[in-house]
């Protein structure tokens, strides 16, 4: 309970907290909330780019739908992608990293200059190669991601496993004959839980900002979706009139991920004392 | 000091070839085959074969990737698809733009951001603090495809105090200059009217790229100066009776640096992958928006050459940040 109340008094970290459950919240119930749930798909010529009002809080798009309840239906899809590509990066760079740190062979040697590589690689523009060479869609841009986000995840368990495997509770399981796989997963990961959440949580926020910008170049949703970054892009040919039509998917993408960086940080901060605020 | 470099330099060989390898098996593993793309949406199965055979695809992909290298030697990247040029052509055109804009927004992302930090650290845990703390986590989570068109909005379409797109307003021709960076050129040949220009068509790109480093240099500077802050020596010199604005600006500023120069390396990788976007929404004629268009028409022959030009700058980048630690550090030449 400590902790709680420890994460409590950091502002900025309730902050990211409470927008990330709005977030949660939204990608669940919108289409309960969304005043205008079919506008998912539908479309309404008379009443296309009207201005925000009452009736349309954030107004209309090209298509007459309502930009308020698409950006509240917007928030699934976000989600979706961030927690399925972050979920398969960490399904691959954190054995990769458990095997790297705690072997001192070629083997792990080889997985260690691999991941370098990776990271030497321009992300963003490896991602959206590979989404075009798969034929644009949202499952090729969140296999895409995933390939180029694992190396961070790789490198951060790389070097806690190292720094955990002369310990002295891994020298008593070898002792006692324990299997290398159980004491990897065991009890080397359930240690290194928390720099894995922190980065994870980072990682969301990030991954929603990189899939909105293959969105925004069309590597990504493909319409009809409600998708943020699309949104930005299908504006493009009515400025500077229409500005609501722009600003605030563009805004939602910013609030998203400003909530998921704020959790982080306060995550890292509480996890890690050592570390103060802002490094 | 040029042994450390040499060793520095000779480590990045056997990363860029790996680089090399990921590129070639990434874009040549995915399901799809080139020389269907390549022959159209018409072709027979003869002119796909024909193709295949013509471009080397119907060999072994260790004798593809063996050729490959060897063009890359030469410096022959194979040509590109949509503008029917040499691959390495387009590039050296490009480039320069890039860099331009890269280093202008390099620019305002040090020369603000440092600034900043260390005003962030100075006044720790009073109204500036907060202010800046949130400003850099926000600008690092602005999507930055929106922010330019916000900017566009604003500064380009209502109030018109600059223009919206290009790196030089229509009719004015570049001059034919010796180094190809506009800037530089029109300052040589003694053409104002075309500095002044470009200058302005460089503003609203540049401020754009320049925020999320901003706030990445802004945090940095500002955790340095607060750590530093904190050491014996400071205590020392302020009771020695030292002007406080001299101190921090200048002893404390020198050892708190260490961990920004850090990331102004690595800011420079991420600057160019920026640009991708920046150049593609402003139009700005350099490397990034020359990719968005290679992507688009899946020119795998420009996107292996990009990705390995911007591993080698980041390769490079990474040196000079080497280098830098060693001259702000002395201690740091006998190591490495």
């Amino acid at each position: 309970m400590l902790v709680l109340r420890k994460f409590l008094r950091d502002i900025p970290a309730v902050l990211g907290a409470v927008i990330v459950l709005g977030v949660v919240l939204l990608a669940i119930f919108g289409p309960w909330i969304a005043p205008y749930p079919e506008d998912a798909s539908a479309s309404h010529l008379l009443r296309r780019l009207r201005p925000p009002s009452a009736a349309f809080p954030f107004g209309t798009d090209n298509l007459g739908r309502d930009i308020f309840s698409r950006v509240i239906l917007g928030a699934r899809g976000a989600l979706k992608v961030s927690l399925a590509v972050v979920g398969a990066a960490m399904a691959i760079g954190v054995p990769l990293g458990l095997v790297a740190g705690y072997g001192r062979g070629i083997l792990s040697e080889a997985i260690m200059r691999v991941t370098d590589v990776f990271l030497a690689l321009p992300q963003l523009i490896l991602a959206l190669a590979l989404a075009q060479l798969m034929g644009p869609s949202v499952e090729s841009a969140m296999l895409a991601l995933a390939l180029t986000y694992w190396p961070f995840f790789t490198r951060i368990v790389h070097t806690e496993t190292q720094r955990l495997r002369n310990a002295l509770f891994v020298d008593a399981l070898q002792g006692i004959g324990a299997s290398t796989p159980r004491i990897l997963f065991l009890h080397i990961l359930p240690n290194i839980l928390s720099p894995i959440i922190v980065r994870a949580t980072i990682g969301l926020g990030f991954t929603i900002l990189v899939a909105a910008v293959l969105g925004f170049l069309g590597m990504g949703a493909t319409p009809p979706d409600p998708d943020w970054g699309l949104a930005v892009a299908q504006s493009r040919g009515y400025l500077p009139n229409a500005w609501w039509f722009a600003t605030f998917p563009g805004l939602a993408i910013l609030v998203a991920v400003l909530g998921f960086n704020l959790l982080g940080d306060g995550l890292r901060d509480l996890v890690d004392p050592r570390l103060r605020r802002s490094r | 000091m040029a042994g450390f470099i040499l060793r520095r330099a000779l480590l990045v060989l056997p990363s860029l070839l790996g680089l090399l390898v990921v590129c070639f098996l990434l874009i040549r593993m995915v399901p799809a085959d080139p020389a269907v793309a390549l022959a159209g949406d018409n072709a027979t199965p003869a002119q796909i074969e024909a193709i295949r055979r013509s471009y080397g695809l119907d060999q072994p992909i260790h004798v593809q990737f063996l050729r490959y290298l060897e063009g890359v030697a030469r410096l022959d990247f194979g040509q590109s698809q949509f503008s029917s040029r040499p691959v390495a052509e387009d590039i050296a055109q490009r480039l320069p733009a890039t860099l331009e804009l890269t280093m202008a927004a390099l620019l305002i992302s040090v020369g603000l951001g440092v600034p900043l930090g260390v005003l962030a650290a100075v006044n720790h845990n009073r109204w500036p603090d907060f202010v800046l703390r949130v400003v850099s986590v926000a600008g690092v989570a602005v999507a930055a495809f929106w922010l330019a068109i916000m900017l566009q909005i604003v500064f380009a379409m209502q109030l018109g105090w600059l223009p919206l797109r290009g790196q030089l307003s229509a009719g004015l021709t570049p001059p034919p200059g010796p180094t190809g960076f506009l800037l530089l050129d029109s300052l040589l040949a003694g053409r104002f009217d075309l500095l002044a220009d470009a200058l302005r068509h460089l503003v609203l790109p540049a401020v754009t790229l320049s925020l999320g480093g901003l706030a990445t240099i802004t945090r940095f500077t500002r955790a340095g100066v607060l750590d530093t802050l904190q050491k014996d020596f400071v205590f020392y010199e302020r009771a020695s009776g030292y002007a406080p604005r001299r101190l921090v600006w200048i002893y404390v500023l020198r050892n708190s640096v260490a961990a920004t120069v850090t990331q102004i390396g690595l800011l420079f990788g991420g600057l160019i992958a920026g640009a991708v976007v920046v150049e593609s929404i402003y139009d700005w004629p350099g490397i990034g928006s020359y990719t968005v268009q290679a992507i688009l028409t899946a020119d795998s022959k420009v996107m292996l050459a990009v990705t390995l030009l911007v591993g080698l700058i980041y390769a490079v980048v990474n040196i000079l940040t080497d280098v830098a630690h060693a001259l702000i550090d002395p201690r740091l030449r006998d190591r490495a």
